[in-house]
């Protein structure tokens, strides 16, 4: 008897989870929605980090680039471009992409501490590049005054994205798609390489495998999701600035992945709400929430390796729907 | 020269520790706090140049031995990611105590004014932060090649289980070096307060500088950290002359050229 | 029979050690060949040089009389060569089955696939199953690499090598640290690949009596150079190897 009612709640559990993400933004005033998007647009950004890291071992600091690319693209073909959401984020994906391919053909070429170093050192030089060209990027003052479109599909009622409670909508299945994607990735040959390559590059070169390749095509895939998280984060803000690309934003996916637990798919999902859910309660009280911040990655790094999720997965009734984020199978 | 002394910091816990200190910019920050408070406190810049970077050594002691100590014997990314973590601490905690506006720090009396080389003035104090860093090459390259404990730090750094088997305290050493090399930030941070005074940016401003002269020498080479030092130094002396729009650039396009050229950097040993 | 793996006149010195030092050699088809010698005598440094882990100063290795010389490893896999390791090299974090699908999706060319599920394809389930099987780890299918034992953990490496179906194997002192029951075990699976499959092996041993058991050839390396090649019975007599040994049983 036990057994059956245990199933049946994991089974019911998504069918829940999925209707509680739907009824909330109508449940709740605007704020919420407002901040369930900085969670989705921070998950996103994380999991595509998590792709690196948690499946191939590269730890890169310098991830921002490809989210400040994609978002200074998105803004720059909603302002001088077209009013069209879809050819903004089409384009934030095939620049950051394309960065990501040049970026990584230099990076992936070195492991750990030189590889680390490379990424802070491209990290700079994009901020300070992005600084100095000012007709493009706004330097310091960023770009204002994005118009944020509108989506007309035939047959369905104009989609209205600067109404937070729609722009909720639209980023969750923006959002849910990309981790689908990233998901199938991950489940699949390619992604176990990347997992083989992270346990023994040796062995994984003595079978034959060309393993600067597949780390780089790993390389240019997280850096395509960082790049439509950075897309996502136009219409919802109205504007990009520089902090996009600073090496504090590429400390974030950092943060959130280990948080939630970097060796679980849904981790840096969890470790997004945590992050954005800390960061709201702190700033409402004190300034300086970058502090508790550190203090909790501190805890976290300390006592918990395997991130919130991997703690919760020790306890046995969780483990359950632990098993829907568990990575290995 | 001010890079050297937190290069030479920064490469020999890369040599002995095996890790990169992203906190060594915000312990340099905190050297320079600390100089300003005490300054205020006791109304004597000397007194502040020993007592600061002792403080900033102290905190390192407490950071190395109660959280980075802990994480040896698990995998690196973790040490990196504590030491990030405490980059977070530090920055914020310094706002919070001091405040966001700098904290100027005066010049003590005897460093004001200029010297007369070859029928130039030079600031004094310019002039002794030049000299500054020579010597504390010279002083480095004798502690560890002259002293007793100088050599087992080498020793523990080749080989840190053999260091063991033969009886040296390999974590006791661990802790000298990040302390020291800590000190050496907290020297360099007491040092430049009186120039540029305390602000919060300045540990990352310095960090990233620091990483491009440690690669450019080669990691774990503290003859490299002076070259590097050095080089860097030349570099953006005459860059601001020829191209002070890309001034800014060098710094990372010249560290990212010697990865493609030569990664172990111009002294280092081993590659990526 | 012909020559499979030919090296001329191979050095290598780090510094002022000449670790190999013109070493000339060949080994025929399907021939079982083991590299014997005293601690030092340059045996691992001999096989990264025919792996493609190091570059030699002078001379060359030819592979099915192709110049191999230099060429990064996962070249040289593709060309049938594999390799094991003296320190197991599998991956830890991936089940025993995992293993060994990676190991044939790599052979495939197929490790791009971004689509399809490591064991959506059958037939490479069914094959790595047949391969775990025949080194003896059936029961241990869905175990995680990390918690097999050491033996266990070189019979996995020998699974992934086979599972690249190479022509040539290199194994890197592969009973190092096992007892005796597993020694009989690996013994066992070393000839099976050798006479049954046909697959040329080239192995390192420091267990003398092993050696001589199971090979067609022996070569003994001491202090870099090549001292004495020949069979079993021939090196048995040769006086330079005794010398070499000095003390030890030959």
């Amino acid at each position: 008897m036990k057994d059956r009612s245990a199933s049946f709640v994991r089974r019911l559990l998504p069918f829940l989870a999925a209707g509680a993400l739907v009824v909330y933004p109508l449940a709740l005033p605007r704020f919420y929605s407002s901040l369930a998007i900085e969670i989705f647009i921070m998950a996103l950004f994380a999991l595509s980090f998590n792709l690196m890291f948690g499946y191939a071992g590269m730890l890169s600091f310098g991830h921002a680039v490809f989210y400040g690319i994609g978002a200074y693209t998105a803004a720059l073909v909603l302002k001088h471009a077209a009013e069209s959401m879809a050819l903004a984020i089409a384009c934030s994906m095939a620049v950051s992409f394309v960065a990501a391919l040049v970026i990584g053909f230099i990076c992936v070429r070195f492991t750990r501490t030189y590889f680390i170093m490379l990424t802070v050192a491209f990290g700079e030089l994009v901020y300070v590049i992005g600084h100095r060209l000012v007709g493009v990027t706004g330097g310091d003052d960023g770009l204002v005054g994005i118009p944020i479109p509108q989506i007309s599909l035939p047959g369905l009622p104009v989609i209205d994205l600067s109404n937070m409670r729609v722009y909720y909508y639209f980023s969750l299945v923006i959002v849910a798609a990309a981790a689908v994607v990233l998901r199938i990735i991950v489940k699949s040959r390619f992604g176990h390489v990347l997992r083989a390559i992270r346990d023994s590059q040796q062995r994984a070169l003595f079978l034959g495998l060309n393993v600067r390749r597949h780390l780089l095509l790993c390389y240019a895939l997280a850096g395509l999701f960082a790049g439509l998280a950075g897309a996502l984060l136009v219409p919802f803000e109205g504007m990009v600035s520089l902090e996009t690309l600073h090496f504090s934003t590429s400390g974030n996916p950092i943060i959130v992945s280990i948080l939630g637990g970097t060796q679980f798919f849904l981790g840096p999902v969890v470790g997004a709400a945590i992050f954005i859910l800390v960061k709201d309660t702190v700033q409402n009280v004190a300034e300086f929430w970058m502090l508790w911040m550190g203090i909790i990655l501190v805890a976290t790094v300390m006592f918990l390796p395997g991130g919130v999720v991997g703690f919760v997965a020790r306890f046995k009734p969780f483990r359950s729907a632990a098993g829907i984020a568990k990575k290995e199978e | 020269m001010l890079l050297f002394l937190l290069a030479s910091g920064l490469t020999l816990i890369f040599g002995v520790l095996r890790v990169i200190n992203f906190a060594h910019g915000s312990l340099y920050m905190l050297g320079a706090y600390f100089t300003y408070s005490v300054a205020v406190f006791s109304g004597s810049y000397w007194v502040s140049l020993l007592a600061a970077p002792v403080f900033v050594a102290c905190a390192a002691g407490l950071i190395e031995r109660f959280f980075l100590r802990r994480l040896y014997v698990r995998e690196h990314e973790f040490q990196l990611l504590l030491l990030y973590s405490f980059v977070l601490i530090i920055d914020d905690a310094t706002k919070a105590f001091w405040g966001t506006s700098i904290r100027m720090v005066p010049k003590p009396a005897a460093l004001t004014g200029s010297i007369e080389i070859l029928g130039r003035a030079f600031p004094t104090y310019t002039l002794l932060i030049i000299g500054l860093g020579p010597l504390v090459a010279l002083a480095l390259f004798l502690a560890l090649n002259g002293t007793k404990i100088g050599r087992q730090v080498v020793a523990a750094s080749l080989d840190r289980e053999a260091a063991s088997a033969v009886g040296l305290n390999v974590p006791f050493l661990y802790s000298v070096v990040f302390v020291f090399g800590a000190w050496l930030s907290g020297v360099g941070g007491a040092v430049v307060a009186p120039l540029r005074g305390a602000s919060p940016g300045m540990g990352m401003e310095i960090i990233i500088m620091s990483f491009a002269v440690v690669i450019v020498g080669g990691l774990g080479s503290i003859w490299g950290a002076f070259l590097g030092a050095l080089l860097l130094g030349e570099v953006l002396a005459f860059g601001t002359l020829i191209v002070p729009n890309l001034i800014v650039l060098l710094p990372y396009a010249i560290m990212i050229l010697i990865f493609l050229v030569r990664p172990q950097g111009l002294l280092g040993r081993g590659g990526g | 029979m012909a020559a499979i793996l030919e090296t001329r006149d191979l050095c290598l010195s780090f510094g002022k050690l000449r670790a190999v030092d013109s070493v000339s050699l060949s080994v025929e088809e399907g021939a079982l060949t083991s590299v014997i010698g005293p601690n030092g005598a340059g045996k691992t440094t001999f096989f990264n040089l025919l792996s493609g882990h190091y570059r030699p100063d002078k001379g060359a290795v030819l592979l099915k009389g192709q110049d191999i010389t230099g060429l990064p490893p996962y070249v040289l896999v593709k060309m049938g060569m594999g390799r094991s390791f003296q320190i197991t090299n599998i991956f830890p974090e991936l089940t025993v089955l995992l293993n060994v699908c990676v190991a044939l999706t790599a052979s495939t060319g197929k490790s791009y696939d971004c689509l399809h599920g490591l064991r959506s394809s059958a037939r490479t389930v069914s094959e790595a199953v047949s391969i775990i099987e025949s080194v003896g780890l059936g029961p241990y299918v869905d175990y995680k690499g990390s918690t097999l034992s050491h033996g266990d953990r070189k019979l996995l490496e020998f699974a992934l090598v086979l599972a690249i179906k190479p022509s040539i194997m290199l194994l890197d002192e592969p009973t190092a640290g096992m007892n005796q029951e597993e020694t009989n075990n690996t013994v066992r699976l070393v000839r099976e690949i050798s006479r049954e499959k046909g697959i040329t092996v080239i192995l390192t041993e420091h267990d003398i009596d092993l050696v001589f058991s199971i090979s067609d050839r022996i070569a003994v390396l001491n202090q870099g150079r090549l001292i004495a090649l020949g069979t079993p019975g021939e090196i048995r007599s040769n006086e330079a190897v005794k010398k070499a040994y000095l003390g030890e049983d030959a």
